[in-house]
């Protein structure tokens, strides 16, 4: 078996969300190469040739595959991708966005967000915002997947020395153009990266509010989230959400604040090492899953917790 | 400008769903269901497009079971023209489910095509983008601003790190996040009118499509459950709980 990796970079570095995707590929086993797509992306390719058992990367450095337009970069990875048997994407929102398309191109059907490899044609992925886990079996050539980096650990980033390929091969659709970005700007850790995360809900009211959260997540080094009905109420940004539909993440502690703990939140958060629950309704199901309950207001318990740590 | 919107009928949100007690599927007999609630966002989106004046066709498009008819009049009571049901009773992955929408648009020719990024029963998030593929056309999947400029939009997106701004030739697929619009409920004369207005049947087979499923469903299980720890008194138990016990702070 062959499996190519689609590489998560900006070019200058390798995301640590690739690590994920080169211990889902080794728990199938046979050869791995990664594909490095993007433009003035030499670092990263280097940085990606370090990962430990692999076998080559690949790296396709055109101006086209800059910011991972899907139109460009799907075509080249179903070219470069028809000579394996897998093709594997930790499934961050560049790779939900170009993976299907590839798929499409090759006349496979993807399989998204696998969450454990039972053998090479067979995996589980989790359904219906996480109320079930669905076992499924592929029958195309080439298996497509995309991988839920929250149930892989990533893989050791150092300790290889794979050779670097070029592919020449140039794929420029001209239907779609990047016009910019707005990085949302803190100095707190990335959601999915975070080691530890303080999420907020429907119990902080209003969106100045979180400013509490702000506060206690500095002083931890945290990241800070939301649920659903948070973002739905106008509190924060949708990209700070948790849940099925929003981010998956499971860092070694996470703090719940005034969330009730819908099955939506839950099935993002649920494979967090050590569960906080901050939520003055003892019913709430949050502390179902709670290692630590607090049943207490939220605007007395997070001073108090503020002034503690 | 014709635009196409692509619904899906799906379990209901609020209902919790579970295995048959063989593990063979989901159990989903005598649930709720509904719009899927991103295709609702896509509608919605279609509609305004139509008040602005931008928009001046609105088809809906369900490919599923003849119930998804009734699925297809909300969209008609929201405001959609006319619709069109692919009928199946087989359960069809997205990439047969791409290639039914691909053989409509080849017929209606839209400008746009808008979906949902995801339907909350499988989880798939594929369609849309298999459905640009096919059509060799843009794609912007999450998004949560259209634009329309002329004869390209700009559309506006979650991603990880925060938004991302594409602009697109048309034709194009864009598929909706959560933040695009807050769906309007449908009002009882739309619901009334919403029953006169055109509803045509095809089949997969009438578009020649195969359907033949790629991935077959060894079993569902339901999660592995985590169990319920312990309720502290106080803030200072937590913090002394999560430093000696723990040991994460």
């Amino acid at each position: 078996m062959s499996i190519l990796i689609i590489a998560e970079h900006d070019n200058s570095s390798l995301k640590p969300a690739t690590l994920n995707s080169v211990t889902a590929a080794q728990e199938i086993g046979g050869d791995i190469d990664i594909l490095v797509a993007g433009s003035d992306c030499q670092a990263a390719a280097e940085h990606a040739a370090q990962i430990a058992g692999i076998n080559k990367v690949l790296v396709a450095d055109n101006a086209a595959y800059n910011n991972a337009l899907a139109e460009n970069v799907a075509p080249l990875i179903a070219e470069v991708g028809a000579a394996y048997s897998h093709i594997l994407a930790t499934a961050t929102t560049t790779a939900k966005n170009i993976m299907p398309r590839a798929a499409a191109l090759l006349d496979v059907q993807a399989i998204s967000e696998i969450s454990a490899v039972v053998s090479a044609d067979t995996f589980k992925r989790p359904i219906y915002a996480g109320n079930v886990i669905a076992t499924v079996q592929s029958s195309d050539a080439i298996k497509l997947l995309t991988v839920r980096g929250t149930a892989f650990d990533g893989a050791a980033a150092e300790g290889g020395s794979a050779a670097i390929e070029v592919v020449g091969s140039s794929h420029s659709a001209g239907v779609s153009e990047f016009v910019g970005e707005e990085v949302a700007a803190s100095d707190r850790p990335e959601l999915t990266a975070a080691k530890i995360v303080i999420s907020g809900g429907r119990g902080m009211a209003n969106g100045d509010n979180f400013d509490m959260l702000y506060s206690l997540a500095d002083k931890l080094g945290a990241a800070v989230g939301a649920s659903r009905a948070a973002v739905d109420a106008g509190f924060v940004p949708n990209d700070m959400q948790v849940g099925q539909t929003g981010k998956i993440v499971a860092p070694d502690l996470y703090v719940a604040v005034g969330i009730s703990g819908a099955i939506q939140h839950l099935a993002g958060m649920k494979d967090s090492k050590v569960i906080v629950a901050i939520n003055k309704d003892e019913e709430a199901p949050i502390f179902s899953v709670a290692d630590y309950g607090l049943v207490a207001d939220l605007f007395s318990a997070l001073p108090d917790l503020d002034s503690a740590v | 400008m014709k635009i196409l919107v692509a619904v899906k009928r799906v379990v209901d949100y609020n209902v919790k769903v579970r295995p048959k007690s063989d593990g063979s599927d989901v159990d989903l007999a005598n649930v709720k269901m509904s719009i899927n609630p991103f295709c609702e966002i896509a509608v919605e989106e279609a509609v305004r497009l139509k008040e602005k004046g931008t928009a001046t066709e609105i088809v809906a498009v369900s490919v599923g079971p003849q119930q998804s008819q009734e699925q297809l009049r909300t969209a008609l009571a929201l405001g959609a023209d006319r619709a069109i049901l692919v009928n199946t009773d087989e359960t069809l992955e997205p990439l047969a489910i791409a290639k039914c929408l691909k053989a409509v648009c080849d017929s209606e020719s839209p400008d746009i095509v808008l979906m949902g990024k995801q339907a909350i029963d499988g989880d798939n998030n594929q369609t849309g983008q298999m459905l640009a593929a096919l059509l060799g056309c843009g794609q912007a999947t999450f998004a949560s601003e259209l634009i329309v400029e002329g004869d390209k939009i700009k559309v506006t997106r979650e991603v990880d790190g925060g938004l991302q701004t594409l602009g697109l030739n048309l034709p194009a697929v864009v598929t909706s996040d959560l933040r695009l619009n807050e769906p309007r409920y449908a009002s009882l004369p739309n619901i009334m009118k919403a029953k006169r207005k055109p509803l045509d049947t095809t089949t997969p087979a009438d578009l020649s499509v195969d359907i033949a499923p790629r991935v077959s469903l060894l079993g569902v299980e339901l999660p592995a459950q985590r169990q319920a720890g312990i309720k502290v008194d106080d803030v200072a138990m937590l913090v002394d709980k999560l430093k000696n016990e723990a040991k994460v702070i």
